[in-house]
């Protein structure tokens, strides 16, 4: 024989790789089938969604589901709404956490170690118990219905944000600091033209799960926020469903809505998603 | 002026302090650059978390002013069947949910650690239902769970199940918040991958030497070296599951017959439906101290069967 063949080591690395593959697929598969099903129903003619059996792919293809859905109610004004609340947690929490963490990485004083330990425990925190002086306490302010209870709290720096940022600020070489000292830079020129700029990719972390989160949260909208011009998405599609409970093809539609730019934030920023996510599983260590 | 004074006594004091000028420059620059979250902490946290112990001690309602009953509110929690069924639908939610979620993230973290060509897609794939808004993916589950049109059903008619009920079934409500629980693992997944990848090759290498098969390495390299993960991860599903929210209130807002009726569903209708503050806080703390007490006994336990390779110092 003179045909090469293929030794048996090989042929059993190639079946344990094929039904790696089957594996991984058959999960992300089941992973896939409720979003799958939730396009599928989007795009479905009204009445058509209550066919049982489900049909998976839609005839015809209603794309016009979209438009109605997002004209029914104002949502224009929730998407409107939602960014500028987004956009203003994301941009406090970024400051904030970049200069407090630069306090506890770099700057050596009296009660730091002890605050920090305040800090982390924060974060096992249940927010619960917060919940209702916070409201008060905005009420008092007459800050409700408005979004500053929404925006403004982010800008005094969050504990999980903080701690990203100076676990980051840890892995850079403290001589860069000294010698910027020697030079005669003071710490808030060391924290903002040296510090900054280095932790561009934690601060990237930060930036998408502030983002995400924001445009995701719900409780804080449904406790702060009152009249209908000043609902976020989140509250939005909550109320378009107890007005519109037969309507699933355009719940849908609205609910597809509010997931595309998470996926776009996600698919664009993984891997510093993936690396915030690592970095705050460590912290169990 | 002020400012002159102000620098004439810091001079003063560094002056005359056992600790250099630098010391005190520090200390100083430390604090300014820490206060906004030492402010925060005091206004968000150290402040309502007194207060809301204080109104938990007060009948606080709208149309008539507070006034101290010491612990009456506690005493009436105690006394109050939707609170005691809040806290037992909660715990179900809770402790057969969370071991099943870490079971299911850490099955995904080891699919997803096999060396193949292509895995950050997998990974993709797994990770993606975690980022979905609460909101949307509560509406998509009503949706599935639909008794008369829902793919659940679907699901079951391949193996020739008669159609469910799901969410409208008192017996099978709080599971299907568990089967959707189960779907948004990614987080934890993703910590659980950093742990597997994390297990130093070597001690496979040793094993496999030794004669262990796969279930061997699983249980004794694989298994003691991430307890510190399976540690973090259930502490912290714990916290979050104890505190579910969103999804109930959209979903099923408590029902049927209440078996939906979780302690924080229950709070929000205390506080921001039937106004009573003072019982609503006694509530929250009521949740805060099963969590905290929750955590400690972790904490004490975890002595045993947490294993920590080198002393990491945070």
């Amino acid at each position: 024989m003179t045909t090469r063949t293929a030794t048996w080591p090989q042929v059993r690395t190639v079946i344990r790789h094929l039904l790696t593959h089957v594996l991984l697929l058959g999960i992300s598969t089941t992973m896939m089938i409720p979003l799958a099903w939730l396009i599928s129903t989007s795009l479905k003619g009204r009445g058509l969604e209550f066919v049982f059996p489900p049909q998976w792919i839609p005839d015809p293809i209603v794309w016009r589901n979209y438009w109605e859905a997002l004209t029914i109610l104002p949502f224009h004004l929730f998407l409107r709404n939602t960014l500028f609340i987004t956009i203003a947690a994301t941009t406090g929490s970024l400051l904030s956490a970049s200069m407090v963490a630069f306090g506890f990485a770099r700057i050596r004083f009296p009660g730091r170690d002890f605050l920090f330990a305040v800090l982390l425990s924060t974060m096992m925190l249940p927010y619960v118990v917060t919940l209702i002086p916070t409201f008060l306490l905005f009420k008092f302010l007459h800050w409700l219905d408005t979004f500053l209870p929404l925006t403004v709290p982010a800008f005094f720096g969050d504990a999980f944000f903080i701690f990203l940022v100076r676990q980051f600020y840890m892995t850079i070489p403290i001589e860069l600091d000294e010698a910027a000292r020697i030079d005669g830079a003071s710490y808030f020129r060391i924290w903002w033209s040296l510090m900054v700029p280095l932790s561009k990719p934690v601060l990237a972390t930060v930036a998408i799960f502030s983002f995400i989160w924001n445009w995701n949260d719900f409780m804080g909208p449904l406790i702060f926020i009152n009249s209908l011009e000043n609902r976020t998405l989140a509250l939005g599609l909550a109320s378009f469903r107890s007005m519109h409970t037969a309507r699933w093809n355009l719940l849908m539609a609205a609910s597809t809505v509010m997931l595309i730019p998470v996926l776009i934030v996600f698919f664009t920023a993984q891997r510093y998603f993936i690396q915030g996510i690592v970095t705050s599983g460590l912290a169990g260590r | 002026m002020h400012l002159e004074v102000a620098e004439r006594m810091l001079d003063h004091i560094m002056q005359h302090s056992r600790h250099s000028r630098q010391w005190w420059r520090d200390a100083l620059a430390g604090y300014v650059f820490i206060s906004p979250w030492l402010l925060g902490f005091l206004i968000w946290t150290a402040g309502p978390m007194a207060a809301s112990f204080a109104i938990s001690l007060m009948e606080w309602e709208v149309v008539i002013p507070p006034f101290f009953i010491a612990f009456k509110n506690y005493v009436n929690l105690l006394k109050d069947p939707l609170f005691t069924l809040s806290l037992s639908n909660t715990a179900y939610y809770t402790f057969i949910g969370v071991p099943l979620q870490l079971m299911t993230a850490l099955f995904l973290a080891m699919s997803l650690n096999l060396k193949v060509r292509g895995i950050s897609i997998y990974r993709t794939m797994y990770y993606l239902p975690s980022v979905t808004p609460t909101v949307a993916s509560a509406m998509l589950w009503l949706w599935i769970f639909n008794p008369e049109f829902g793919i659940a059903n679907a699901a079951l008619r391949v193996f020739g199940i008669p159609k469910q009920l799901w969410l409208l079934d008192p017996n099978l409500a709080k599971p299907c918040f568990i089967i959707m629980s189960l779907w948004g693992v990614g987080g934890s997944m993703v910590i659980f991958l950093a742990g597997l990848q994390g297990v130093p090759i070597e001690l496979y290498e040793a094993a496999s030497i030794d004669g262990a098969n796969a279930w061997h390495r699983f249980h004794y390299v694989t298994l003691p070296m991430i307890t510190p993960i399976i540690f973090f991860n259930f502490i912290m599903g714990i916290i979050g599951s104890f505190q579910i929210f969103t999804s109930a209130f959209i979903m099923t807002d408590g029902g049927p017959q209440n078996k939906t009726l979780f302690s924080v569903l229950y709070l929000y209708r205390n506080g921001f439906q039937y106004f009573k503050m003072g019982y609503a806080s006694a509530l929250a703390w009521v949740i805060f101290l099963i969590i905290l007490s929750f955590t400690l006994l972790q904490l004490k336990f975890s002595k045993r069967w947490v294993y920590y390779e080198t002393e990491l110092k945070m």
